[in-house]
């Protein structure tokens, strides 16, 4: 469904993602996992349209990424590590946009858009002003959003983050049964690790761009003769998720997200 | 349709919840009416032109659809900067129809404010040469708005911030408005001067005015819509093909 081959991005003559390849099959969960600055929200602008590779072939759903735009949008559903939504509509608006945008069946639209707000717990909101919310409600809505169409794939670029537990667990239930009842194929970057061995089928963990390591959890513990994907993590990149050393620039830019979170 | 739809109704929701924006805009117009109406048109009517106030009208009507026009290029920047422009870029449907539902919500909101000055000239006394008229002087509007909106949305689409955006205001389009003859007669300008006056659509938008609203026409009403059809087409090309290279 997913078919990454030897993928490569510059800015200027820094490399943010190096040669990895990688696929995904159909009705698959799988978690690209690493470090702030790896190289997954750049990896995902890539096979979303949205930045042109350097170098290396993507093919969504059969069809060629950097040839095929129209066919391949029509493919996939994502949701945005930074906001994408509308400050100046309403929750409901924002939802409608969308839906209309993705040709989701008329008759469908409301009823959709009332079970998936009533998810994330914003239907009570869905006539405020989305300026008026909070970061975390923001990033609920953004999710909600994100699966109102039902695409073949779906991207979620750290979708939990900033998200308390309950609602975090919920997302997960509500995004494991889309990949089993309709063989929704779910790509996603995750900051929790637990969050990844939980969902995921097989997780890919990259760190400076590149791919170290791509299995299963339990593969990849046993790989590294550890105990817990955490052990394993750290023992692949040398790297503690929770501290990382993490270079100026995109120490900046966590602070301007968790600023626009705000 | 119904994309196009949606995004223009986005753009009118956002214009009628902004009351800044609303008041902001009629605010420059109406600064301009009083101060040149009332400050130069002793001058005027003492050079022997007439009444200023009706040489004036047309012009700020167009002034205001012209600036409004472009300003729907800075939502554009601002789409960019808050995230909202990558939802709509890799939603499936293609560039044209979302910079077409942008623009012609621009466009609509643009009008309006200009239909907005003329009310506002109203009450300050100006009564247009012949009522009939004015639904084409509503065409007109609607044709500028369109062809400026399309533009702006062609400039927005590349430029990086609001810098930028405003250069092209400050270094293109002042300039081409200033030498429209919308504010005063360029009749008894250098020849050069007049030659930009003459290849310049917002010289041929702001006398096709002055015909539904006051009854004057410079160029010949046949010239006027004929730059004005040649203007929106030129600059409907330009936005489509300068969006279509739009990146988030
Ligand atoms: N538009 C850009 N211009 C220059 N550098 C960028 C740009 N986007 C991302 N980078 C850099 O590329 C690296 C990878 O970024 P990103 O893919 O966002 O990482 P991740 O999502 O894994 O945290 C980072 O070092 C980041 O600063
Ligand atoms: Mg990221």
């Amino acid at each position: 469904m997913i078919e990454v081959e030897h993928l490569s991005k510059k800015f200027g003559n820094f490399t943010a993602v190096n040669d990895i390849s990688f696929s995904v099959k159909q009705g698959e969960m799988f978690a690209l996992l690493g470090p702030n600055g790896a190289g997954k929200s750049t990896t995902i602008k890539m096979l979303t349209t949205l930045l042109k590779p350097t170098s290396g072939n993507l093919t969504l759903n059969g069809h060629s990424v950097t040839k095929n735009q129209d066919a391949t949008r029509k493919s996939f559903g994502i949701v945005f590590q930074d906001p994408t939504l509308d400050n100046d509509l309403t929750a409901y608006e924002n939802m409608q946009l969308h839906a209309v945008m993705y040709k989701v069946p008329s008759r469908e639209i409301k009823h959709r858009i009332q079970e998936l707000l009533t998810l994330v717990e914003l239907w009570e909101r869905r006539n405020s002003l989305v300026k008026t919310f909070s970061g975390g409600m923001k990033r609920r809505l953004e999710i909600a959003r994100g699966l109102l169409h039902h695409p073949v794939v779906l991207f979620l670029d750290e979708p939990t983050l900033g998200l308390d537990t309950q609602t975090r667990n919920l997302l997960w239930n509500y995004v494991s049964n889309l990949a089993k009842e309709k063989e929704m194929t779910i790509l996603f970057t995750t900051h929790y690790l637990e969050e990844a061995e939980a969902n995921a089928s097989r997780i890919a963990i990259i760190d400076h761009g590149k791919l170290i390591a791509i299995d299963t959890a339990d593969k990849l513990k046993t790989l590294t003769h550890t105990k817990t994907l955490e052990q394993a993590y750290l023992k692949l990149t040398g790297k503690d998720l929770r501290d990382e050393a993490v270079d100026p620039h995109e120490a900046w830019r966590s602070r301007v997200r968790a600023r626009n979170m705000r | 349709m119904k994309v196009i739809y949606i995004l223009w109704l986005r753009q009118i929701k956002r214009y009628v919840r902004s009351k800044s924006r609303i008041v902001g805009a009629i605010g420059q117009p109406l600064l301009f009416l009083l101060a040149l109406g009332y400050g130069l048109g002793s001058v005027y009517k003492a050079a022997g032109q007439g009444n200023y106030l009706e040489f004036l009208v047309p012009g700020i009507m167009a002034q205001t659809v012209l600036f409004s026009a472009m300003f729907y290029g800075a939502m554009i920047v601002f789409d960019r900067q808050f995230g909202f422009l990558k939802e709509t870029l890799v939603a499936p449907v293609s560039r044209f129809k979302i910079m077409i539902g942008g623009a012609l919500g621009g466009a609509t909101t643009a009008v309006i404010q200009g239909l907005l000055v003329f009310v506002i000239s109203l009450a300050l006394g100006f009564r247009p040469h012949d009522w009939l008229r004015l639904p084409i002087a509503l065409l007109f509007m609607i044709a500028l708005a369109v062809a400026i909106a399309s533009f702006s949305s062609g400039i927005g689409s590349f430029v990086e911030d609001m810098q930028g955006f405003q250069a092209i205001n400050q270094f293109l389009v002042f300039p081409l408005y200033f030498l429209s003859g919308a504010l005063y007669p360029l009749d008894h300008v250098p020849t050069w001067l007049r030659i930009i006056a003459e290849v310049n659509p917002i010289s041929y938008t702001v006398d096709a005015m002055r015909w539904a609203v006051v009854g004057t026409t410079k160029f010949g009403l046949l010239h006027d819509v004929i730059a004005l059809s040649l203007t929106i087409v030129v600059l409907l090309v330009f936005g489509a093909i300068r969006f279509r290279h739009i990146e988030a």
